[in-house]
């Protein structure tokens, strides 16, 4: 089985901050790191081919530098990593992303053709969740996104068992392969890389496309040119505020309790549309 | 088996680094292992980085690598409570790119690129790996044991550059657990303030650097040192005192950073900035005594992990980079022999003990020993020393020549004429 993986680079949102002037994430506040959804993924795919064995290929689009993430994946047990570099595919949304990812897929098929597409749940700098199913509707194959179990492959049928998160509980699917998976955490554990892992990835040097190495490309549908998403306005969201400790007696805090709740009131009553 | 290298250099600082460079320069298969998320992560110094050391490894350094200020200015506060005596040197020279002396860095940055370089020359880096211990077979060092699946790793030298502590270099026994007066516990932190509020109150220009060494209430009295740094738009200040006085005199050191910080001869420099880092180490301050065996059977030691600090003059970096390439030096001539055993490996010790490094050590072997002895220097002359200024400089009518009589009667009287020609004589000749 072929699987390939999609990651990306993201700067680590939990420390990063917003440039209160531009408001835009000021990306040298935070060090570049896999997309933690997609460590999943890798590892997803890695555990899928120690079960059913094959090939664990990653892709990913962005500066050169991304080349780091893909030693990362090849660190979890990626065998190939892919990057698109160019500066064509510059200041994509998930539009143009999609469909670079997607011809750089087609490019990867034809050296050996995929069963499947992992992905990550969402990219955390961004967390639209969209270029996974972009990408599935692109090659016409199924998407089944937010998978936390991959519970059975059946490769003579070419069929995949898997259960999916839903709002309240989860539902379990079969799909036909190839199809596009987007994986939530829970899906498993990123496990501490082996050794030899480790100085494979050290070693390993990506391979790099530009858009001349893709085939069939619609420049327009490519970077800022194929993007019609606009960013209207970014903004840290406000701290929350610390609560309230109250002192005495049980029943003093409790009466103190209750005049508070009872000054909030209007919190607790069902609101009702006319 | 998995598979093998030629030399496996634990612990990406300065020595390390240093070290796989000039392996890999010369074609060797290094593996250099780091346990930090990527090297510099978790690593500290108060930052002057000195040039002539790293010219040697990579001329031109300064080109490239990110580096802070070069230095201009070197000062040195000798601070009671409320005063200071100033003394120092300001070169305009030391600005122009052929006469760099120093410059001042951010480990975290520097020690990433510098690891990068020997990447770049063929070295393997893997980050986030902790070397557990050394694997021994029949008397030699084989491989190190890591902290992975699968982790255990083979090479004909293992290169310990693992920092003060060497927990590796203990357990092949090289050294014992220190003693606390051979080590100082240095507490700092990167306070961030606009370039042009750090040129205003240091006197500079954008690529002008300035350091300031502070000796007496600066540890309150205490056998240590503090320092103020210039970084593009940051300062560095910290305090250190060996562990032993620490203890002695019962300091938190964290009280004693938030000391210095509020002292009315350092607040006005880092008001108003903001804390960015919080750093703690060790520094081995033991000097030329406590220098433990640095070769044995597959294995060598560099850098601090062989206690290669000279205290008097802050110098680590340096040393760790000369140790980390006279090793390189010597394990691709061992390569040459094939020959990784002891005797053939000791004329890295020979190279070492030929060279600054232990000739400086040397010098000062017991200068720590007579001020931790002593604390009249920090304690004491001091606080003197800030009195006969302060008075020499009064205009109040006396004459200079009674000041001076004055001056010297008032020394003499706090601690005796020979007390004082005691304490001279020892000092020129724990540095002399
Ligand atoms: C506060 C302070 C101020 C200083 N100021 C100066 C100064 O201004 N100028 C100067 O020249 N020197 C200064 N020094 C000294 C200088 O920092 C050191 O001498 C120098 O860093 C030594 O380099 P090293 O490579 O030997 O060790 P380190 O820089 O300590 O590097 C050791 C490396 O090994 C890694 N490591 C440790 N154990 C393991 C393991 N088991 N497995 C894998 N990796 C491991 C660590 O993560 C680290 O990256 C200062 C020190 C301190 C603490």
């Amino acid at each position: 089985m072929h699987i390939v993986v999609c990651v990306k680079q993201v700067p680590d949102t939990k420390i990063i901050k917003i440039n209160p002037k531009t408001n835009t994430l000021d990306r040298r506040s935070a060090p570049a790191i896999l997309n933690p959804y997609d460590a999943h993924a890798v590892q997803e795919a890695v555990r899928l081919k120690k079960l059913v064995g094959g090939t664990v290929s990653v892709v990913s689009m962005g500066p050169p530098q991304a080349t780091a993430i893909i030693k990362k994946s090849v660190e979890i047990g990626a065998d190939e990593g892919y990057l698109i570099s160019d500066r064509a595919f510059a200041g994509a949304d998930t539009l143009a992303t999609s469909y670079a990812l997607s011809k750089a897929l087609e490019r990867i098929a034809k050296i050996k053709p995929i069963d499947m597409v992992i992905c990550g749940k969402h990219a955390i700098d961004g967390d639209t969740g969209q270029v996974g199913p972009g990408i599935a509707r692109r090659l016409d194959i199924p998407p089944v996104t937010n998978v936390i179990e991959v519970t059975e492959v059946i490769e003579k049928d070419k069929k995949v068992v898997i259960k999916r998160k839903l709002t309240s509980g989860y539902e379990i699917i079969q799909a036909q392969l190839p199809c596009l998976l987007t994986v939530e955490k829970e899906i498993n554990e990123v496990e501490y890389s082996p050794l030899p892992n480790m100085i494979r990835a050290a070693k390993y040097e990506s391979i790099i496309w530009t858009v001349a190495d893709l085939e069939n490309v619609d420049k327009v549908q490519l970077g800022l040119k194929g993007s019609p998403t606009i960013v209207g306005k970014m903004f840290s969201p406000p701290k929350p505020e610390g609560g309230i400790r109250l002192e005495g007696t049980a029943n003093e805090q409790v009466n103190k309790l209750m005049d508070l709740l009872m000054e909030k009131k209007e919190l607790f009553t069902l609101q009702t549309t006319k | 088996m998995s598979e093998k290298f030629d030399v496996i250099v634990v612990g990406a600082g300065p020595a390390g680094s240093a070290c796989a460079l000039t392996c890999a320069q010369s074609g060797l298969k290094v593996l250099l292992i780091e346990r930090g998320e990527y090297p510099g992560s978790k690593n500290v110094m108060g930052g002057v980085l000195y040039r002539k050391q790293m010219e040697e490894l990579i001329p031109e350094f300064w080109k490239e690598a990110p580096l802070e200020r070069p230095v201009i200015e070197q000062r040195f506060w000798m601070m009671d409570k409320e005063s200071v005596v100033s003394f120092g040197y300001k070169g305009l020279e030391w600005a122009e790119e052929n006469n760099y002396n120093n410059f001042t860095v951010l480990r975290a940055q520097f020690d990433q690129w510098f690891a990068s370089k020997a990447v770049q020359a063929g070295a393997l880096l893997i980050n986030e790996t902790v070397v557990l211990e050394c694997i021994v077979e029949n008397g030699k060092v084989v491989g190190v044991r890591t902290d992975r699946p699968d982790g255990d790793i083979y090479a004909d030298v293992v290169v310990l550059a693992d920092g003060v502590n060497s927990l590796l270099g203990k357990q092949l026994g090289f050294h014992k657990e220190f003693r606390p007066d051979e080590v100082a516990l240095t507490v700092m932190e990167v306070i961030n303030l606009p370039k042009e509020k750090i040129n205003d109150r240091f006197n500079l220009s954008d690529n002008q650097g300035c350091t300031i060494e502070i000796f007496g209430d600066s540890t309150k009295g205490n056998l240590g040192t503090a320092f103020l740094y210039t970084n593009k738009d940051s300062l560095n200040i910290g305090v250190g005192t060996t562990l032993s006085s620490m203890i002695k005199a019962k300091l938190k050191p964290y009280d004693l950073l938030d000391y210095l910080k509020n002292h009315p001869m350092v607040k006005p420099l880092i008001e108003g900035g903001e804390s960015a880092e919080y750093l703690a180490h060790l520094i081995p301050e033991g000097g030329y005594r406590s220098v433990p065996k640095v070769a044995g059977n597959g294995v060598v030691l560099i850098g601090d992990a062989a206690q290669l600090v000279n205290a008097i003059h802050r110098e680590g970096s340096n040393m760790a980079m000369s140790s980390g390439k006279m090793a390189a030096e010597t394990i691709i001539e061992a390569k040459h022999r094939n020959d990784f055993s002891e005797s053939s490996l000791n004329l890295y010790r020979e190279k070492l003990y030929d060279s600054f490094i232990m000739k400086d050590l040397e010098k000062y072997k017991d200068a720590a020993h007579t001020f931790e002895k002593y604390p009249q220097y920090f304690n004491e002359y001091v606080p003197m020393m800030n009195k006969a200024m302060s008075k020499f400089f009064t205009v109040d009518g006396t004459p200079k020549r009674d000041k001076q009589k004055e001056i010297m009667k008032s020394i003499t009287k706090e601690r005796g004429v020979i007390n004082v020609a005691k304490d001279m004589y020892r000092a020129w000749k724990a540095v002399k």
